[in-house]
């Protein structure tokens, strides 16, 4: 639909896939002599799980933070909707709906698992600051519209029993859960996870795995991750980038980038014979 | 009644009142504070700042005239006119917030994500630029301000109390009209944090500023924001004191009254600010009252610190202050 060169294709589940959401091209960043990014170009389709992968230090979360406008880079363009999109502040990409959670977990620590969600909501809240105060006419039609759609997503993601705790208090994989359930509530059209599984152990890996296919699944969400664990990336995404030293090195369905020499080679080192 | 109980009472009263107008200056610091976890060492200059500008716009001052003077060697003092106080004070709100931008634009924007005590560095050498130019801007002479607030004693009050219980309680107009004023300040400030979007992401840039942006706030909104209000408590604190003591340079020393006020309402609760106001004025009167006498009196220069001295030892959070979580 946002690209005339293709209109997308079918996942081996049987998923529909749509034209390009997000298209990154020739993407070179620089942090004074380091280049962290090294012309780079893919693309994001829509309804899909697209996974960027990587040893440590090959530059994905410098992909993330281009994408999500924490990085500028200095050459190549970055187009959302088929539009070429100008250097913007990552308040501005958040409110054009793309959401992200971190690596290092960034949540309002004073704040409730509730109120942390609902932080989630600000873009969408129109209504005059007269009006929100006196919780009167508009404003108090988008707080309860708001606040369904905050239990909606808390319910999806089961954490309904610390809806009141502060997060300050929880557990590190509970932490990652808020998280993504602010990043949810936004209703983004692209939601980036950086790492959503790191420091975890198996069990709250799955539990993680499973509610990124369900969040896909269920309100069609377009995923872009990044990880380093190879196996759950594989498992999970439709498409992925791997990286390595700042340069792409594959790109493309799960089994063909594991076949690929380049990328065993990144991953397991090369024999020198 | 004895008297004894009586003007213990008075003065329990007076006491209140004077801890409203600590409060009001201890408002500003936990709103920057909560806001950007920093604290604000220029309120107090922000608050003489305001009443100047308060007082230079009223009387029709000529701003920088000795400059101006000084440089084209012309005599200009005065525009000639009054303002009329209304006016006076939605144009200081202005200046104020002129005020808020320029320090988001020239300092702030230049210090995101450094640590708390560089931008506290930054606030000091902000209150001492501005106290430099609130006297280029206006002149050091002490000024009187009057914006028609009722002043002096309450004689209602004095009347009733002389003849229902034989002793005519002393209560200032101005601290009357100081207390109702605090009340309404507070209602706003807490409906606006608690239930406008504005007041929920103020708190959200308070907690994280990266998480924050990743939600879609603007941090220098925001703070343009906070300092603007913290300039309208400024100007609201300056415009009560500098009624009842006179505009001049030891307004901006009220700030050191609100440190105690801080450290027993907590840094981060504005209901503690009201309270810790109140606690420390009503203390310290009738500390002076009960054992000031014991004692040589002057109590009052410093029951408030070693109050707070204590309850650094005892409580570091404060009455209302959240307690500070660190999982490890």
């Amino acid at each position: 639909m946002l690209d005339d060169t293709s209109d997308g294709y079918i996942t081996t589940d049987g998923r529909r896939i749509g034209g390009v959401l997000m298209e990154m091209r020739n993407i070179t960043l620089r942090f004074g002599g380091v280049v962290a990014i090294k012309d780079i170009s893919f693309d994001i389709r829509e309804g899909e799980i697209r996974a960027i992968i990587g040893p440590n230090g090959a530059g994905k979360s410098s992909m993330l933070n281009v994408i999500s406008g924490f990085y500028h880079p200095q050459e190549g363009e970055v187009l959302f909707e088929g539009k070429p999109r100008p250097p913007m502040k990552p308040y501005q990409v958040a409110r054009q709906g793309i959401a992200r959670t971190f690596q290092n977990i960034a949540l309002f620590n004073g704040m409730s698992v509730l109120d942390n969600v609902m932080t989630g909501r600000l873009t969408k809240m129109n209504a005059g600051l007269l009006a929100q105060g006196l919780w009167y006419g508009k404003a108090e039609r988008e707080e309860t519209e708001n606040r369904i759609k905050a239990e909606r997503v808390i319910d999806f993601l089961e954490i309904q029993h610390i809806r009141k705790t502060p997060v300050g208090r929880l557990p590190y994989g509970l932490k990652k859960r808020v998280e993504l359930a602010r990043a949810l509530v936004a209703e983004p059209r692209l939601l980036l996870l950086d790492e959503p599984m790191a420091g975890m152990n198996v069990e709250e890996k799955e539990d993680m795995s499973r509610f990124i296919l369900d969040v896909n699944d269920e309100f069609g969400t377009t995923i872009a991750l990044i990880e380093h664990d190879m196996g759950v990336v594989m498992d999970l995404s439709d498409r992925v980038v791997v990286m390595d030293y700042g340069k792409k090195i594959g790109d493309g369905p799960p089994d063909e980038v594991r076949a690929n020499q380049d990328v065993i080679d990144a991953y397991l080192g090369v024999a020198h014979d | 009644m004895p008297e004894q109980l009586l003007f213990a009472m008075e003065v329990t009263l007076n006491g209140l009142m004077a801890g409203v107008m600590y409060s009001l200056v201890a408002l500003g610091f936990v709103l920057i504070f909560k806001a950007s976890g920093i604290f604000n060492y220029a309120q107090g200059v922000m608050a003489l700042f305001a009443a100047l500008t308060l007082v230079g716009i009223m009387d029709g001052q000529v701003p920088f005239s000795h400059l101006i003077n000084a440089i084209f060697g012309t005599e200009v003092h005065n525009f000639g006119w009054h303002v009329p106080a209304f006016l006076a004070i939605l144009l200081t709100m202005v200046v104020m917030v002129g005020f808020a931008w320029a320090v988001n634009r020239f300092v702030l924007r230049h210090l995101v994500n450094q640590e708390p005590i560089i931008l506290f560095m930054a606030t000091i050498g902000l209150a001492y630029f501005l106290e430099g130019f609130g006297d280029l801007m206006w002149g050091s002479d002490i000024k009187k301000l009057d914006v028609g607030l009722p002043q002096g004693i309450n004689t209602a009050i004095d009347d009733v109390t002389f003849n229902l219980l034989g002793y005519g309680f002393f209560i200032d107009n101005l601290d009357i009209v100081a207390t109702v004023i605090a009340i309404i300040l507070v209602t706003l400030l807490v409906l606006f944090s608690q239930y406008t979007k504005q007041g929920r992401a103020l708190r959200a840039v308070a907690d994280d500023h990266q998480a924050a942006l990743s939600v879609g706030i603007s941090l220098n909104m925001i703070w343009v924001l906070v300092w603007s209000i913290a300039g309208f408590v400024a100007l609201v604190a300056g415009i009560m004191w500098g009624a009842k003591s006179g505009v001049q340079f030891s307004l901006s020393l009220i700030a050191l009254k609100a440190l105690p006020v801080l450290m027993l309402g907590g840094f981060t609760s504005i209901p503690g600010a009201i309270v810790g106001g109140l606690i420390i004025g009503v203390g310290e009167k009738l500390f002076e009252f009960i054992v000031g006498p014991m004692v040589g009196g002057a109590t009052e220069n410093w029951f408030a610190y070693v109050l707070a001295l204590l309850f650094l030892v005892f409580r570091p959070q404060g009455l209302f202050g959240e307690k500070i979580i660190e999982r490890v």
